[in-house]
């Protein structure tokens, strides 16, 4: 056991020096003025921003449920055919994420725009132009584009426990089609369809490279907003430090909510 | 040192006469291979080896699409040529905006040699310390500069920059739709209603108000409050018809068809222009604003010698000639100038006249920092501005319906939890 705790060494050492010395750091920039001094002035600014936060969480949650209810189906499907079969579809999923997070979301441009492709397949049939791209819905396309896989692999991977045997003994004690997905595999998948949610939902809220190209400037969301403090026109570090962390304790709070539905021995964090 | 700098004078000024020579006499059976066998001549060869095999290498920051990279047939690859003739090494990358140019040295941890920032940025760079005067001794080029793009009010003194190139903004638009006379096109084009969805507008602040203040007959340059207020009301009243908010990405959507009108860059829009014919461009006849972007070096720069060369390399006849050829801008210095073609030269979009510069153009000069944060904060405001009314107890409720199911949850734990004794 003793050997077991010094392997996990580096990796404390890594997360004290990478995730907790950042974290102390960015709340000291979100109360600190440039000169150093205390300020709550950072954080009680960011409450004029409401309004992107409120349009950040709104279009990450559409796209949280649009991926669960993608994603869901398929996630059984893959579980139950031939093991063999399931590697190549496994690739299948996985593929577009070996390509570039850009290059994708690039492609979309010029499937949505006025002059692009999904507009010309429309203009052979006499409709459209449709105002397709620098819209919202653009947006929520391109996370759910994005992030499907990840909803998709840990779905996958509770349902792949769940024992043949057990959906058949329902069958046998008279339990109806309805009956087998909301009693039993329903239940079973919790675990998996919250981390699901947690892994689509996280990097949804904070993009900001999806809704520059998708949503044409004019769709900010609170990523946006924290890139114009850093590298943007705004340049202010300690706003956008206090903007980070008043996200994360709004992922904090969301989270925490959430595991209120799943089983007492199941909390995820 | 000052017999040196003479005979360099000298020197170039007789490579120059040559070379204005042979192509006047022989241009017609020389064209066809001078694109294939372009060679380089420098005004002295042995200023440029000193560092040579001290394994010295620069960080070069620049505009996107601001260099000849040699990437169309017969043009130099500005940077290989540097490499191969002084043995320095040049790491080159791109920057958007001026802004993300200042944040990145703000921001510390990245050192770069040379920075090619625009005129109220090096304004701004200079009161706050960021770049270093330039030792004009080892830049004898600099005599290359014309008159007018000297003694500019950033740099008074010509201490800190070197001009690199310079332009007007514009409004570039597809003349085969768009119903207007070029003579009567104005930046309230941008706003016309008729256009809904098919116009983009620069993604950000400084230039996009710009468009504003002169339409509503502000200095571009103001520092009152009311008029930038006044200025973000006229971007708000835009926003609903502009197609998206962008910058470099005017390049693909221009030219692809995608949007019908939008500001922009003199160079860049002859760049698109060359690809798409049905574009036209106009300098807007209320005025503009004329930019001029210079090199500098920042204070931080590790290789400032090193910087300099590469300073008075840009400002080789052949270098300037082959860039301003390249990326399409108006060049500042008198030798390339001369090298282009006469088309060029009396091209009103790259060389507008005298009177028109004169009277209808503006220098950006730096903000101070309160005008600066009201036009960020408003810029913020308008672009985040939704349709609707904003929501703004949105979010307190949102955080109320979480701590209520929070608690909702807690107390069904609770009941059942007592159950479970019976």
């Amino acid at each position: 056991m003793k050997q077991l705790k010094v392997l996990s060494l580096p990796y404390l050492v890594w997360m004290v020096i990478f995730i907790l010395v950042p974290i102390v750091m960015m709340a000291f920039f979100a109360f600190t003025n440039e000169d150093g001094s205390l300020t709550i002035k950072h954080i009680s600014d960011v409450g004029q921003y409401a309004n992107i936060f409120v349009r950040s969480i709104w279009l990450a949650l559409i796209a949280t449920a649009i991926c669960l209810v993608l994603a869901y189906p398929i996630a059984f499907f893959l579980s139950r055919i031939d093991k063999h079969k399931q590697g190549t579809m496994l690739l299948l999923v996985m593929l577009p994420m070996w390509m570039n997070f850009l290059l994708r979301t690039y492609a979309w441009m010029t499937i949505l725009g006025n002059n692009g492709i999904l507009n010309y397949l429309f203009s052979l049939v006499g409709l459209g132009p449709y105002k397709l791209i620098n819209t919202s819905g653009a947006v929520v396309l391109g996370m759910v584009y994005n992030y499907l896989p990840f909803m998709i692999l840990p779905l996958y991977s509770v349902m792949e426990k769940i024992d043949k045997s057990v959906i058949e003994a329902a069958n046998d004690l008279g339990c109806n089609a309805a009956g087998v997905l909301f009693k039993v595999i329903l239940p079973l998948s919790v675990p998996g369809i919250m981390s699901g949610i947690t892994m689509v939902f996280v990097p949804a809220i904070s993009t900001f490279i999806i809704s520059r190209m998708l949503g044409g400037g004019s769709n900010l969301l609170i990523g946006d907003l924290i890139e114009m403090q850093f590298l943007g026109n705004a340049y202010d570090p300690h706003l956008g430090a206090a903007i980070s962390l008043v996200l994360m304790v709004i992922i904090l709070v969301i989270m925490t909510v959430m595991n209120q539905f799943s089983p007492d021995d199941q909390v995820l964090i | 040192m000052k017999n040196r700098f003479l005979s360099l004078l000298a020197l170039s000024a007789l490579t120059l006469s040559m070379l204005g020579g042979c192509s006047a006499a022989e241009e017609a059976e020389e064209e066809e291979e001078e694109i294939t066998a372009q060679t380089l001549t420098v005004a002295d060869p042995d200023y440029y080896t000193r560092f040579k095999g001290q394994d010295i290498s620069i960080n070069v920051y620049n505009w996107g699409e601001y260099i000849s990279t040699g990437a169309d047939e017969g043009t130099l690859d500005v940077n290989a040529e540097f490499e191969a003739l002084t043995g320095i090494k040049v790491n080159y990358t791109n920057y958007a905006t001026n802004e993300e140019l200042y944040a990145k040295l703000k921001g510390g941890g990245a050192s770069y040699d040379i920075i090619i920032p625009s005129d109220y940025m090096i304004d701004k760079m200079i009161k706050e310390e960021m770049i270093q005067p330039l030792n004009m001794e080892n830049i004898p080029n600099y005599s290359y500069i014309l008159d007018n793009f000297r003694n500019l009010a950033y740099d008074p003194e010509n201490e800190y920059s070197v001009p690199y190139t310079w332009g007007t903004v514009g409004i570039i638009y597809d003349e085969t739709v768009v119903d207007v006379n070029e003579e009567d096109v104005d930046w309230n084009l941008l706003w016309d209603e008729t256009y809904t969805d098919q116009i983009l507008m620069f993604d950000n602040p400084r230039d996009a108000f710009a468009i504003a203040e002169i339409l509503l007959g502000y200095s571009l340059n103001t520092e009152n409050p009311d008029e930038l207020k006044a200025a973000s009301e006229k971007l708000k009243e835009q926003k609903s018809i502009v197609q998206g908010y962008v910058m470099d990405e005017i390049f693909d959507k221009m030219g692809a068809g995608d949007a019908l009108i939008a500001p922009y860059y003199a160079g860049d829009a002859l760049t698109i222009m060359e690809e798409n014919d049905s574009l036209n461009f106009v300098v807007p006849k209320s005025g503009t604003n004329l930019f001029v972007d210079a090199m500098c070096i920042p204070a931080t720069a590790n290789q400032k010698e090193a910087a300099e060369m590469y300073i008075n390399f840009m400002c080789e006849p052949d270098i300037a000639y082959a860039n301003i050829d390249y990326i399409c801008y108006s060049t500042p210095h008198s030798a390339a100038f001369e090298m282009l073609d006469e088309e060029v030269q009396n091209d009103p979009i790259s060389y507008p006249d005298e009177e028109l510069i004169a009277n209808r153009t503006t220098v950006f000069v730096n903000l101070s920092d309160e005008a600066n944060r009201q036009m960020q904060d408003l810029w913020t405001e308008m672009k985040s501005a939704d349709d609707e009314t904003t929501n703004r107890w949105l979010v307190p409720i949102f955080l109320i319906a979480c701590l209520a199911t929070i608690v909702i949850v807690l107390i069904r734990r609770y009941i059942k939890s007592k159950k479970d004794i019976f």
